[in-house]
């Protein structure tokens, strides 16, 4: 069972905010979803995995790229060619 | 012969977000087909939002892979698609800009996440449209609405300009009116892109072929057992009859995965979402941070005025199921389970060429029928056992019920696209 104090803290934990009237409304529906989910605790398996993908790789060489103004063109703010971002201290 | 097209459609269904009035195109084997976009595909100076406000006015800077690949065989792009927000959703009706009407029935959802794709095609407005499918999101709509969907095999088509929501399940595919246009658009996507990391060097050069003699089909009981419309089942198993009358031999098999697989699927999907859209902030695209606040305070504030609530509830789900604690009982349980899934049909597919069922457990819902997201949930469960498994589907229109179109899918072995195609063709040749 999760419970409105636990839907808040996710909330603040994914930075999505939650409104007056939505952590009751989370709640209800994360709990069906969730029992719902306890079917996973009957999988039964090793869970070994064979992959026939893998990442690939290349070397770190410098290609072309965007230009710094492309790269800028969809920011909000930005300041000498820097991108502002709200402060972390 | 390059040149342009006019492109100015009455839209009814909302189908298209923005489009292309007058469409450029080169020469090529799509030379002046006007080709619809699903509006999670990047399209260099087209605004592209995936269906939210967080991503209003973005535009990118650059054409993703199958953008590049559609002009250079001459598709004019005419225009982008709503979806489902982000494609989460089964009925586009998470579109931030309003849902899409399903053309055979205005008071019904066409289906999603691609449901605008599938309503500009099925409408005639265009003939051909790229979707993406993580879950059942082009086999779905194209079910819903009377037409044709391919999901390829994981790896088939780059997803490089595609933004992601799921990476471990999404692929970029086409729909059409005819397997014909399907494996047409097909051809010009597939390939492999060194821009995409699990891109596969596997081309698809194919003309569908209707011989289907001799080929084995299985058919899973659990596709026409409990939450499939009786109605529905029947039109299908008609049509597997057939194919059966084609020469194909039908064997019963069974996928006792399916038990789970739609629980691996949303634990598996909605952590995915978690982590890829902690990007949207607002910082390099999309609506504005207050730069003089606390970040946490700046980005919940574009964050929660930015993303619709299905988008925010997958994002609070995923963020609770990879937290300490319950981390090892939900995602590292779904990734056994999806082991699982996949074990199931390579045993099935050393018996048989194809499975086959209903794509969807219904007809199209009607707007805003499924209110309850568990209940919207559960329509997904017979489209992403493919998913997890990473094999190829298609749907193909095999009849109505309720008036409404139902949809055939085929699903095949890992990189045999070909086959699907095949099968659809083989059906759809009969019954034309």
């Amino acid at each position: 069972m999760v419970t409105e104090n636990d839907v808040q803290h996710i909330a603040d934990l994914a930075d999505v905010g939650i409104g007056d009237a939505e952590p009751g409304m989370f709640t209800h529906q994360f709990n069906a979803i969730l029992e719902y989910f306890d079917i996973l605790d009957r999988v039964e398996g090793s869970g070994e995995v064979t992959r026939d993908l893998y990442n690939i790789l290349r070397e770190d060489e410098i290609e072309p790229s965007l230009s710094q103004e492309e790269v800028l063109k969809n920011a909000p703010a930005t300041e000498d060619g820097f991108i502002k971002a709200p402060r972390v201290m | 012969m390059a040149g342009t097209i006019t492109f100015e459609p009455i839209d009814r269904y909302n189908a298209f977000l923005a489009t292309c009035n007058n469409a450029s195109h080169g020469s090529g084997k799509l030379a002046g087909v006007p080709v619809a976009i699903k509006d999670n595909i990047s399209t260099k100076d087209i605004e592209t939002t995936c269906a939210s406000k967080i991503l209003k006015g973005y535009i990118p800077p650059y054409d993703a892979h199958v953008i590049n690949l559609l002009k250079a065989e001459g598709a004019a792009i005419v225009g982008k698609t709503n979806m489902d927000e982000f494609g989460m959703g089964t009925t586009t009706e998470n579109s931030a800009f309003g849902p899409t009407l399903n053309p055979c029935d205005t008071s019904r959802v066409p289906g999603g996440s691609s449901g605008g794709s599938a309503a500009a095609v099925a409408a005639g407005m265009v003939r051909m449209a790229l979707g993406s499918d993580t879950g059942g999101s082009i086999r779905c709509p194209a079910s819903f609405c009377g037409i044709v969907g391919l999901k390829p095999s994981y790896g088939r088509v780059s997803r490089y300009g595609l933004i992601a929501y799921s990476n471990s399940l999404e692929q970029i595919g086409p729909l059409g009116k005819t397997v014909n246009d399907v494996s047409t658009l097909m051809s010009v996507i597939a390939g492999y892109d060194r821009h995409d990391t699990t891109s596969q060097d596997k081309p698809y050069n194919h003309t569908p072929a209707a011989e289907i003699k001799g080929l084995k089909i299985g058919i899973p009981q659990e596709y026409f057992g409990n939450g499939v419309d009786p109605d529905v089942a029947g039109v299908v198993k008609k049509a597997i009859g057939r194919l059966e009358e084609l020469g194909a031999v039908t064997v019963p098999c069974s996928i006792p995965s399916m038990e789970y697989a739609l629980a691996a699927y949303y634990v598996t999907t909605s952590c995915e979402a978690s982590s890829n859209l902690a990007r949207f902030d607002g910082v390099r695209y999309g609506p504005a941070p207050d730069t003089k606040k606390p970040w946490h305070d700046a980005y919940t504030e574009v964050r929660s005025a930015g993303f619709g609530t299905e988008v925010r509830r997958r994002i609070l789900l995923g963020t609770f199921a990879l937290s300490s604690g319950y981390y090892g009982k939900y995602y590292a349980k779904a990734q056994v389970a999806r082991a699982n899934v996949r074990a199931d049909f390579n045993r099935i597919f050393k018996d048989v060429d194809v499975i086959a069922g209903p794509t969807m457990p219904t007809v199209a819902f009607k707007l805003q029928e499924k209110s309850d997201p568990l209940s919207m949930y559960l329509a997904d469960i017979l489209t992403v056992p493919a998913n997890l498994a990473g094999i190829p589907a298609i749907s193909v229109p095999c009849g109505k019920s309720e008036g409404m179109p139902v949809g055939l899918q085929i699903m095949g072995r890992m990189f045999e696209d070909e086959r699907v195609v095949d099968v659809a063709y083989a059906y759809e040749q009969a019954v034309n």
